[in-house]
């Protein structure tokens, strides 16, 4: 990249060593070979003979059209799930084994409970697997949802007719169908998704598929596509390290929208799916919208311009403190939110540092065990005290010392910052929150 | 004699069942993947860098790592020069023997290790869905058939079903089933386990953990935790662990072998759902860079569909129309 700095035009060159490294990158995130030759073709026709903008560079430029490419090959909006003219939704989803399409079920049905107001049930149909109807039924009472389910020995075809009948009988707007997981190649299996298809003529047919799929994404979503004309994708395990190249072979071969992700294993954490952001993952340069986006939701603002007042006045007391720990952490796992950082996967340190949500634990419980007058001046702090904290906290003197020792530096810190900040930017507010608009 | 002559003698000579099951199992496998090194090889007459490349593009196709494909196709590009071959199909051969080497692990680390004296332990761990209570229960009727006492500890506390699942296979196969509550300390479940399977004089102990993403930090210490406590109850254990890999798992399974060989030392990795079109080609990779052999592989959803791992016939799969051909 060095080398074809501060060119006018991208020529060939340029762009066959741009291409290279692009092919790589995507075969190594299992984007399908062949999707990604025809994506490389594609790239080398629009780049080459472009003229450099100014801003850029013959690199940069190339960059631009990968993303853009990537970014239309992805699709650019979430896609939202269909309604049924006449209740109820019935919504059937399919798979190969252990793509998740259980946990699944119940995720979505939590969620289209929880974001859309809707009153869904969910039918247990995978009668080969194993206590594959004790998942779902422990699911749903863990949900406080109805499960319908009628044992391993009846035809799934039976069951989820009368599932549907009882989503009528009860009226339920939406009734989630959970198939057993099959191989897109095994004929009577996927003849079987068929008859249940032709039974209960589903709203949406969703293909589950575990984002670390490599290369045979693109065999598994072209069979069940052709045979039961999918309406759209789950990407599963997604809250994993893997690059995801399967979204992209999945669009590429079905044209069909990716309209959920799964992103950790507790039955709220399934997100709508950003194609644009998902682009950029493939590709390994971060995800820094749904960080902003997972900041911009959760921090209540009114709260944080309080805290940014106390901060310049370095009047913070532990009570902010607590409030603050309590916004960071409904954000989600620290973990997941450094991972969306750019970069923070590759700094030093960082990569495999460890965060321990209990040392949040520990923090808030020593607060916690804190009087009020104490919470608001640290300074009343004696060895009594202290002794009195760390017995209440469960921790030890030590560790409230630590805590104490923190606060003051952070303290000092702010007095520092918002006193240069004030100096720089007079009147212009002054400091402001990473997370903070 | 050439190379596949040799191979498919071999090979031959071990037909019994196992192994009709086993090329049974790769039915599909085989066949698109020697009917695409057919066409290529129809379609190059010569060894040339299209070939090369379009061959890179067909193992990257099986899933073999992007890193190990350049490499093999490296030392392909050299050894044809120095054996100054041209025609493609003399060079069907020397890919085959290549990869063969690669995953031939040496002497016979592709069976289990068992403990000479007193009661073996076997921990699987792998992420989630990719078949790890479903492979135990398949082993568990393994060693029934050889007569050995089998208990199963069921390990997954986590997942909704998963200890109802393994009591399922605990009564198909007919053997015990260890287990506590759902949400329960996995640790103390396999504390239990190894002193009821003591006490009931099993020679076999499978131990079932709970599905987990390697970068998952915290879960993967309490991984180390199950380790630690299996071994301070049992010194010598346990005498395997499995890491249980997905066949339609891409270049994210060789994280995940790093990962929890780090965690849990692997001894041994079980290949799952090759009875699919994925080829698994990613142990290649595996063994390539962190040497862990593959024991198993799942070919099938019955209880006898598991076989033990043969690399000879999972190459001898891949090629087998190939080599049909050659001798027409």
């Amino acid at each position: 990249m060095q080398k074809i700095k501060g060119k006018g035009k991208v020529n060939e060159a340029d762009v066959k060593e741009m291409t290279r490294e692009v092919r790589l990158a995507l075969l190594e995130a299992d984007v399908n070979f062949k999707v990604v030759k025809q994506f490389v073709n594609r790239i080398k026709e629009r780049a080459v003979g472009q003229e450099v903008m100014k801003s850029l560079t013959p690199g940069q430029q190339v960059i631009k059209v990968v993303n853009e490419e990537l970014t239309e090959l992805m699709g650019a909006e979430e896609s939202k799930i269909a309604t049924a003219n006449k209740p109820p939704t019935i919504i059937m989803m399919v798979g190969l084994q252990g793509a998740g399409k259980t946990t699944t079920a119940a995720k979505l049905a939590n969620y289209l409970r929880k974001q859309k107001n809707k009153t869904p049930m969910l039918v247990a149909a995978d009668v080969y697997r194993p206590a594959a109807i004790d998942q779902l039924n422990t699911l749903g009472k863990q949900l406080n949802m109805p499960v319908y389910s009628d044992g391993t020995d009846k035809n799934p075809v039976d069951i989820v007719n009368a599932g549907v009948q009882m989503a009528k009988d009860n009226q339920h707007d939406t009734v989630i169908l959970d198939t057993a997981g099959r191989l897109h190649v095994d004929e009577s299996l996927m003849g079987e998704l068929l008859q249940m298809k032709d039974a209960v003529t589903p709203d949406e047919i969703l293909l589950v598929v575990d984002a670390m799929t490599g290369q045979d994404a693109v065999n598994v979503a072209e069979h069940f596509n052709e045979q039961l004309e999918i309406n759209g994708v789950v990407l599963t395990k997604l809250d994993g390290d893997t690059r995801g190249g399967a979204a992209l072979s999945i669009r590429a071969v079905t044209d069909k929208p990716i309209k959920f992700a799964g992103m950790g294993e507790k039955i709220d954490q399934l997100e709508p799916f950003h194609p644009e952001r998902m682009a950029s993952r493939i590709l390994g340069m971060g995800d820094v919208l749904s960080l902003i986006e997972k900041a911009q939701t959760n921090v209540d603002e009114e709260k944080a311009k309080e805290l940014e007042a106390k901060m310049r006045n370095a009047d913070l007391t532990f009570d902010d403190f607590l409030e603050q720990l309590d916004q960071v952490k409904s954000m989600g796992p620290l973990e997941d939110l450094l991972g969306m950082i750019p970069g923070a996967g590759k700094m030093k340190g960082l990569k495999n540092m460890q965060v321990d949500d209990s040392q949040i634990g520990k923090v808030e419980a020593i607060i916690r065990s804190m009087t009020k007058a104490e919470k608001v001046d640290p300074k009343l702090m004696n060895a009594s005290r202290k002794r009195r904290i760390a017995k209440g906290s469960g921790t030890t003197v030590q560790d409230v010392n630590k805590l104490l020792k923190q606060f003051d530096d952070m303290k000092k810190m702010m007095k520092q910052m918002s006193s240069q900040m004030t100096g720089k930017k007079k009147g212009k507010g002054g400091m402001q929150l990473p997370f903070m608009k | 004699m050439s190379f596949f002559r040799k191979l498919k003698e071999r090979v031959t000579n071990q037909t019994d069942s196992m192994t009709d099951k086993f090329k049974d199992g790769l039915q599909k496998t085989r066949d698109s993947f020697s009917e695409k090194m057919n066409s290529l090889a129809a379609k190059y007459r010569t060894v040339d860098e299209d070939f090369f490349e379009e061959l890179e593009e067909l193992l990257i196709s099986a899933d073999v790592g992007v890193n190990t494909v350049m490499e093999l196709v490296d030392e392909l590009r050299d050894e044809a020069k120095l054996k100054n071959v041209k025609n493609s199909r003399d060079i069907l051969p020397i890919i085959s023997e290549k990869l063969t080497e690669r995953l031939d692990f040496t002497g016979h680390d592709s069976e289990l290790t068992m403990n000479p004296d007193g009661m073996t332990v076997i921990l699987f761990v792998g992420v989630n869905g990719v078949g790890k209570t479903t492979t135990i229960g398949k082993l568990a009727h393994h060693f029934k058939q050889s007569d050995q006492k089998v208990v199963l500890a069921a390990g997954d506390t986590f997942r909704a079903g998963a200890i109802e699942q393994l009591a399922v296979w605990g009564e198909r196969v007919g053997v015990d089933v260890i287990k506590q509550a759902e949400g329960s300390d996995p640790a103390a479940v396999m504390y239990d386990a190894i002193h009821a399977a003591r006490s009931r004089g099993a020679n076999v102990l499978l131990c079932d953990t709970a599905g987990r993403l390697q970068n998952k930090v915290n879960l993967m210490k309490e991984l180390e935790k199950v380790k630690r406590v299996i071994q301070r109850e049992v010194p010598s254990a346990p005498h395997e662990v499995l890491l249980v890999l997905d066949a339609t798992t891409g270049q994210n399974a060789m994280a995940q072998a790093k990962q929890f060989k780090e965690a849990t030392d692997v001894s041994g990795i079980v290949l799952t759902k090759l009875d699919g079109t994925a080829k698994g080609g990613i142990v290649l990779a595996i063994r390539n860079e962190l040497d862990i052999p593959v024991k198993f592989v799942g070919l099938g959803e019955k209880m006898d569909d598991l076989q033990p791992f043969q690399a000879e016939q999972f190459t001898y799969g891949l090629f087998q129309n190939m080599v049909e051909k050659e001798e027409d």
